[in-house]
């Protein structure tokens, strides 16, 4: 049943990501891209991830990419331009011979390792209550810092918005 | 399932975004291709906090979320500025700033 339920839901996010990059059409890129978000929701929840799996959907496929739909919507793309992008067949050459070697080598490190049987996890185990004592005790510091990112995003994205710069 | 099927398909994912980035030309797609890496990156933490059984994975996922909402908000008006100013999203036609 976990196996099951775990080859869907990364063939799913595998396949998302795919259609992501290869699309000509952004929109179709974006649609894409959530679903492979809430793909990757659903592995989290299989790595009793709860609070981390609901915050992927709720920001993630929700919030970011509703942004990222409204301004393919505001910028109405023009036919033509979605035309020219002909990806030359150098260029996924090079892509191919940058990306395999790392890939190869990633991936034979991962099947090369023998981690330790996984455990059973308690039940508090990445729920919001448990990730919460974290976030308000050992990284409040980080926390506050975050705060401040957001602040200057939220800052830098009104300056960048006016018609006048 | 164990944790080695987890990591190679964090790691997959990454690799896809990877290449997206360097293979596409439209500003948007190079935007989710990055949020693409992002995401490997998230689920690789999340794969060892389980395997670890350490829940500061969970809290370094919160983080990344945090800076890619942050990163879609000046990205994307950054994208609204270029556009209105020149009409393009191919990135090789936006050279300007170039060296």
């Amino acid at each position: 049943m976990e196996k099951t339920l775990f080859l869907i839901l990364s063939t799913v996010a595998v396949v998302g990501a795919l259609v992501t990059i290869t699309r000509k059409n952004p929109l179709g890129s974006a649609i894409a891209l959530i679903v492979t978000f809430v793909a990757l929701s659903g592995l989290y929840f299989t790595l009793d991830a709860a609070f981390v799996g609901a915050l992927q959907v709720l920001v993630y496929a929700g919030a970011i990419m509703v942004l990222v739909v409204f301004v393919i919507m505001l910028l109405n793309l023009p036919e033509g331009e979605l035309e020219e992008e002909r990806i030359p067949p150098r260029r996924w050459a090079l892509a191919f011979f940058s990306v395999v070697p790392l890939g190869f080598l990633c991936i034979a490190q991962i099947l090369s390792a023998t981690p330790p049987a996984k455990t059973p996890v308690a039940p508090s185990f990445g729920s919001v209550a448990g990730v919460g004592r974290l976030l308000f005790g050992d990284y409040l510091l980080q926390f506050e810092v975050v705060s401040l990112l957001l602040l200057v995003a939220i800052v830098g994205a009104i300056v960048m918005a006016k018609k006048k710069l | 399932m164990e944790t080695q099927a987890y990591l190679v398909v964090a790691t997959l994912i990454f690799l896809i975004g990877a290449t997206g980035f360097l293979v596409r030309r439209n500003i948007l797609v190079l935007f989710m291709s990055i949020e693409l890496m992002l995401n490997g990156a998230a689920m690789l933490f999340v794969t060892f906090a389980r395997q670890w059984q350490q829940m500061d994975g969970h809290v370094m996922v919160f983080f990344i979320i945090a800076l890619a909402a942050a990163e879609a908000a000046v990205g994307l008006s950054i994208l609204i500025a270029v556009f209105r100013l020149r009409h393009r999203v191919n990135v090789d036609e936006l050279t300007e700033l170039k060296g």
